[in-house]
């Protein structure tokens, strides 16, 4: 469809400490409005509080969008941190929902826990307030080998 | 409850749903054994640029709002059920311009959660994109409000 090299924009964003880019690539990104922060070594995301991402008029955040937001967390972690050469395809997702995703900023870690040659495992936490006191939790495969 | 109260009760539980809105979701098909919901392809949902294929993220939007609001189909009286877990299976990836759609039943509803699980598809129902399963709570009728009371809006 588009034409670019995606281990060019990795290497440009970790050099420029500017993600935009890498976020901008994935329209689904860009509708929720997905953004990255890096702290050292650790990459924290972050969902805006968005209107649009309400799924409840409590208001709550949509439990669907607070699952995609997670699942292209670890998508990005995995480019960011194991040179994947393509974008990493979902296999399967699995989520807890903890407590209420309240209409305000969430955030979310990955921890990467195996990486094979064809597949990769990664646990996700999100948060609102406190990082201990996860709003969810997620786990996920992702294919790495193939285009 | 008739088929078409159902159908009516599961119009306008979607309609207050935000993002839904934002997705374009619509009731395809509802009655007592379950529903059915259609999300439209489009640009702002791709996943991967190189192919077009629609992101997880939606598909599991769809199947958390179906499996959801299948409590609906299975309840005498409308509740609200919040998510407890979610899971999907990816069989194969979504062609790139159809729509998608999302199938939900219920298959056990005890006083204080139920179990939903569904198929997310294109063309046949058969040849599915993905399958999911969720686990609802039930809050009872009093944790209502959202929605207002039923049969007198």
């Amino acid at each position: 469809m588009s034409d670019f090299n995606l281990s060019e924009l990795v290497q440009k964003a970790h050099a420029t400490n500017d993600y935009n880019s890498l976020i901008q690539l994935v329209p689904y990104a860009r509708l929720i409005g997905i953004e990255c922060l890096r702290l050292g070594d650790e990459m924290v995301f972050r969902l805006p509080q968005n209107e649009s991402n309400i799924g409840n008029p409590l208001p709550a955040i949509h439990g669907g969008v607070i699952a995609g937001f997670m699942e292209h967390a670890a998508m990005l972690h995995l480019l960011m941190f194991m040179g994947a050469p393509h974008l990493p395809k979902i296999i399967d997702f699995s989520i807890d929902y903890l407590r209420a995703g309240h209409y305000r900023d969430t955030f979310a870690a990955c921890q990467v826990w195996r990486q094979g040659r064809r597949v990769a495992n990664v646990a996700i936490t999100a948060w609102q307030t406190r990082q201990a006191e996860p709003i969810a939790t997620a786990r996920c495969h992702f294919k790495i080998d193939e285009p | 409850m008739s088929d078409s109260q159902i159908f009516e009760r599961t119009q306008r539980f979607l309609s207050v749903l935000r993002h839904c809105q934002v997705l374009g979701l619509r009731v395809e098909h509802a009655d007592s054994r379950g529903l059915t919901l259609r999300l439209p392809y489009s640009e702002k949902i791709i996943g991967n640029p190189e192919t077009g294929v629609v992101h997880g993220g939606a598909i599991t939007t769809l199947m958390d709002t179906t499996c959801g609001i299948s409590t609906a189909c299975a309840l005498p009286e409308l509740e609200v059920c919040p998510t407890l877990d979610l899971r999907i299976d990816y069989m194969h990836p979504a062609e790139p311009g159809h729509d998608i759609f999302g199938f939900a039943e219920c298959y056990r509803v005890t006083p204080t959660v139920i179990f939903t699980r569904g198929i997310a598809y294109q063309r046949d129902i058969n040849e599915p994109i993905a399958h999911a399963v969720g686990t609802f709570m039930r809050m009872g009728k009093g944790a209502q409000g959202v929605f207002g009371s039923e049969g007198k809006a």
